[in-house]
């Protein structure tokens, strides 16, 4: 569980970004994040990957205030954000790495993980070999292969083909479904945010002190982005979005 | 580069150099050949020692400079204030000719190897901190963020990310560097010294042995090749992306 209790942020020099905001996150949940550019979605994904540091208000996950990165806690970035000088294997295995995890069990883990993912022919390709489906999934496999409780993503899909990005949402449906996780998602997709979040958070234009929530139970079905409700809540979230952005 | 067009390169050189020699007609500029059986026969005596001592005075300018200016320019990569501090320093200092401190290094360190080594260390010096601490400020956040997001400490990031980012500038700008140490390992060695290639060039040209002078000379250029193609070969077999992201 995540709660967010009177969170005030802002970067050195600039304006708040959130002002006494207040949220929560039960376990198991699926929200989805968006807003106009700019509104800060990044910034709260990165607080709650313990990233950055309030400047007033706390963030308490499972009970403990957020000081620094949890284990339990996974962030797949838009840019990836896998180590060029690493195979896609070892980029995998890092994180197991980090935590002193032994040569062969990680490399297993990993190669697992990797054949899961459907790249296991692709172990030994750095990233600049790897199409950007094929890095973002090397990214899933790399904090998936952490057994994280919690998963924030930030963008994941934005600079993906149609269908690559549709395939890598019904993996992320599936992954989280199986391992029972708590998602996070930022996007600038209304689409992305309305199939893929049970609950959407719509942000307005800083400093943030509360945003627009929108329930949407139907989400995470594979058939529901050819249903009416699915379409409804595009218009609904399009129209508190750009009702935000002015 | 392949094996056989350096091998191709050194006939077009030899083939222009007897040209030469066969139109200048000259004591001053010998037959190649008449050089290599000079080279061949010198091995065995003084040109074999001053070789050695030639090699080691470049290595260990090389190792110093790396073990130097690598740690500092990792440190100043990563904090901006510590950088604003020292980059007036570096910005007035590099452009200065550092062989015009020769002098200054002989009467300080004496004329043993310690003066020499550390005038081609000081040159050195400079070229990879520069790169090194450029490679460092250039590493994307978001990269450093995925990395912190796994659980890496400041030492892991030093290790899994700052480092592998350096080592393909660091090992160009060490092979860059190789003409200007050589350079700078010649006229520190035609000074104040009775060791070295320098010394030795030098020696034999005021008794007219050219052929013997021919041998340093060429001595002294294969130190630079070879220690130019082993750092090659070593950024190829440590830089595998570089070659596999072209």
């Amino acid at each position: 569980m995540i709660e967010v209790h009177d969170l005030s942020f802002a970067y050195p020099n600039h304006p708040l970004v959130f002002q006494s905001f207040g949220w929560r996150v039960e376990r198991g949940e699926h929200w989805a994040i968006i807003g106009p550019s700019g509104c800060g979605k990044t910034t709260l994904l990165y607080l709650l990957a313990g990233l950055r540091r309030p400047v007033a208000g706390r963030i308490v996950v499972d009970g403990q205030p957020l000081e620094k990165p949890r284990p339990t806690i996974g962030l797949i970035l838009q840019d990836y954000g896998l180590l060029p000088w690493a195979t896609a294997l070892g980029n995998v295995e890092l994180g197991l790495e980090l935590r002193q995890m032994g040569g062969k069990v990680r490399r297993a883990v990993a190669r697992r993980w990797l054949e899961d993912l459907g790249l296991a022919s692709h172990g030994g390709h750095y990233p600049a070999q790897l199409s950007g489906g094929q890095r973002q999934r090397v990214a899933i496999a790399r904090t998936l292969a952490l057994d994280p409780h919690v998963l924030l993503m930030d963008e994941p899909f934005s600079s993906l083909d149609a269908l690559t990005r549709e395939s890598l949402q019904n993996l992320v449906v599936a992954l989280s479904h199986d391992a029972d996780l708590t998602t996070v998602l930022v996007t600038h997709n209304i689409e992305e945010a309305v199939f893929l979040g049970k609950r959407i958070l719509v942000m307005g234009q800083p400093p943030i002190d509360k945003a627009y929530l929108l329930e949407n139970p139907l989400a995470r079905s594979l058939d529901y982005r050819g249903k009416e409700a699915f379409h409804r809540n595009c218009e609904e979230v399009r129209r508190r979005v750009g009702e935000s952005g002015t | 580069m392949s094996k056989r067009s350096v091998l191709l390169a050194v006939v077009v050189l030899l083939v222009a150099w007897q040209a030469l020699a066969l139109a200048l007609r000259s004591s001053v500029l010998p037959d190649p050949a008449v050089v290599l059986a000079a080279f061949a026969g010198g091995l065995r005596g003084p040109l074999g020692i001053h070789i050695i001592v030639s090699g080691w005075r470049l290595v260990a300018g090389m190792i110093l400079a790396v073990g130097s200016a690598v740690p500092l320019g990792l440190i100043l990569g990563q904090s901006r204030r510590l950088d604003s501090l020292i980059a007036p320093l570096i910005y007035i200092t590099y452009p200065v000719p550092k062989i015009v401190l020769l002098p200054v290094m002989v009467m300080l360190l004496g004329i043993g190897d310690v003066s020499k080594v550390c005038l081609i260390a000081l040159i050195l010096f400079f070229q990879i901190l520069v790169v090194v601490r450029d490679a460092s400020h250039s590493v994307r956040p978001e990269l450093l963020y995925s990395v912190r997001s796994l659980g890496a400490s400041k030492w892991q990031i030093l290790r899994f990310v700052y480092i592998p980012a350096c080592l393909p500038a660091t090992l160009t700008a060490l092979r860059v560097g190789t003409g200007t140490a050589v350079a700078v390992l010649y006229l520190a060695e035609s000074f104040a010294t009775r060791s070295g290639l320098g010394f030795y060039i030098m020696d034999t040209w005021q008794v007219f042995d050219y052929p013997m002078m021919y041998s340093a000379v060429v001595a002294m250029s294969a130190i630079g090749f070879t220690i130019y193609v082993l750092l090659d070969q070593l950024e190829k077999r440590v830089c595998h992306w570089v070659q596999a992201g072209k």
